[in-house]
């Protein structure tokens, strides 16, 4: 498979973290089936620091390679490190991307930030 | 290598292996005869008889017995000559062009200039026949409809479709041309029966050697050439040949007129099989084109919900089965398959399309294999899918 780096073919072939948590601290919904790729992701927040992440994806093998570096990139940092993370540190740790899939790895990212964002909404209305 | 070669492979619409046979007749012409049929001398007057033969294998093959063969070098070269070459020689006539929705895109892509109408298909693919008919007009100078599709398999009328368009002709000048690549080598052709007037072959996806298709048209009609120069093929198509693969061109067609039927019978038996198992094996699978009896007996296009195409591709290419997708993802236009499109399939169904197309190489236990398979791939993939977790905790889909 030349198409995608072998990180990603390993990242698509064994996925990290897939999964939901039922007691999630936040959650992030992002695209939808029209478009080919939908993704969520589930947080847990312990002082700050993202404790545990699963996700959810329909989509390419960029989209589901993606969601997966995602969770593993995430897992351990405080929220705003995680919320620093962007698209082009995830296709990075994927060895690149193909230029038509670079949109996959936005969609990761701003699948945590939502999720991170609703952690952040929940805990004022608290 | 062998990693490559041992793949089961069901993408047979997009190129097949060359059947060792043809290939054994082709070498020579690589390594001995190499010499120019333009040349006045017997060892060209050697290469444009053997040129010849393979035209008139070709001939026979396709009932085209009032015709000439253009021999060029793919399908694509073939689609954009007689749009372009007819659109040329026709010009005072008019610019009226009518094709369907679903035709390939060395079709849909050659028309810049002209005016196009496109006619809609039904929910399996079948040319709605009264906006042909209603479509056709005074400065029409070219209806060009596909055999068959490789995508959804379906089938047309090309006789029903052509004597439509010939009734309703009032000029009588107007040319049909079919687009007969996928349907070549599994449904039995009759160029002259069908009464048409031009139709395009490809040679590699019916185990010929890549670089060689044609064009076949009836001897009376004109177009004009794309490329000019030492007046080869009736002054069609000039340029020295391809002659090793016009051979092998010639003889894999000779070798269908005597083992389509065959062909046809133990390509339909996998075929089936693949199709009724999978209905058995997999919930939330929907089928895209006609009932198995009106497509190619090779091909099998359905839908599996609740995940996308591309890496259901992938993850049957990891375990070594080879099969293509009209989902977005794998499309460089980021949209779904404008074949699914033009028959109304549900576009997150279409995300989850899947098409195999078999040969008569495929074998009953690479269909036994694959439906061993594919069932665990889905339940990964859905394992992994909101939609289907969604599906499962509310009994319903979401929106």
């Amino acid at each position: 498979m030349e198409y995608y780096s072998e990180k990603v073919m390993d990242h698509f072939s064994n996925p990290r973290n897939v999964g939901e948590i039922d007691d999630a601290d936040g959650i992030g919904e992002i695209g939808n089936p029209i478009c080919g790729d939908m993704m969520v992701f589930y947080i847990k927040v312990k002082n700050d620091r993202i404790e545990n992440v699963k996700f959810k994806t329909f989509g390419c093998g960029a989209a589901i390679a993606v969601s997966s570096v995602v969770s593993e990139m995430a897992i351990g940092k405080t929220l705003n490190e995680a919320m620093e993370l962007n698209n082009d540190d995830v296709a990075k740790e994927l060895d690149g991307l193909p230029k038509n899939k670079m949109h996959c790895s936005n969609l990761g990212t701003n699948a945590l930030h939502r999720a991170i964002e609703n952690y952040i909404m929940k805990k004022k209305s608290e | 290598m062998n990693n490559i070669i041992n793949k089961v492979y069901f993408d047979n619409q997009s190129n097949t292996v060359l059947d060792k046979r043809v290939f054994d007749v082709m070498i020579p012409f690589f390594n001995n005869y190499f010499w120019n049929s333009q040349s006045i001398h017997s060892l060209g007057s050697f290469i444009k008889k053997s040129i010849e033969i393979s035209r008139q294998q070709i001939s026979c093959f396709l009932n085209a017995n009032s015709s000439k063969i253009i021999f060029t070098s793919c399908a694509t070269e073939s689609n954009n000559l007689i749009i372009k070459g007819v659109a040329n020689v026709m010009k005072n006539k008019g610019k009226h062009v009518i094709i369907s929705k679903i035709e390939h895109f060395s079709i849909l892509n050659s028309l810049i200039g002209l005016d196009v109408t496109y006619i809609s298909v039904d929910k399996y693919g079948f040319v709605n026949e009264d906006e042909l008919k209603k479509a056709i007009r005074k400065d029409t100078i070219l209806v060009s409809i596909q055999y068959a599709n490789p995508e959804i398999g379906v089938i047309q009328d090309i006789k029903k479709l052509c004597s439509i368009v010939k009734n309703n002709d009032i000029n009588n000048s107007v040319i049909f041309h079919t687009d007969a690549v996928s349907a070549c080598g599994m449904v039995d052709i009759n160029f002259d029966d069908l009464n048409i007037d031009a139709l395009t072959i490809s040679s590699s996806v019916i185990h010929g050697p890549v670089g060689v298709a044609a064009l076949c048209l009836k001897k009376n009609i004109c177009v004009m050439p794309e490329i000019n120069g030492g007046s080869q093929e009736y002054n069609i198509r000039s340029g020295t040949e391809n002659v090793p693969a016009i051979i092998g061109f010639g003889k894999i067609c000779e070798l269908l007129s005597d083992e389509i039927e065959e062909n046809c019978y133990n390509i339909k038996k996998m075929r089936d099989l693949l199709f009724d198992e999978i209905f058995e094996k997999i919930k939330y699978v929907y089928l895209n084109g006609p009932a198995k009896e009106k497509r190619l007996c090779c091909n099998v296009n359905f839908s599996i919900e609740f995940i996308e195409g591309e890496s259901l591709v992938l993850s049957l290419d990891l375990n070594d089965i080879i099969v293509s997708t009209g989902s977005s993802c794998a499309n460089k236009s980021l949209k779904i398959s404008h074949v699914l499109d033009a028959i109304n399939v549900n576009t997150t169904l279409a995300q989850g399309s899947i098409v195999f197309s078999l040969s008569k190489f495929n074998t009953i236990k690479e269909i036994n294999y694959t439906l061993d398979i594919l069932p665990i791939i889905v339940k990964k993939l859905r394992d992994a899918s909101p939609l289907y977790s969604y599906f499962v905790k509310n009994c319903k889909r979401k929106n």
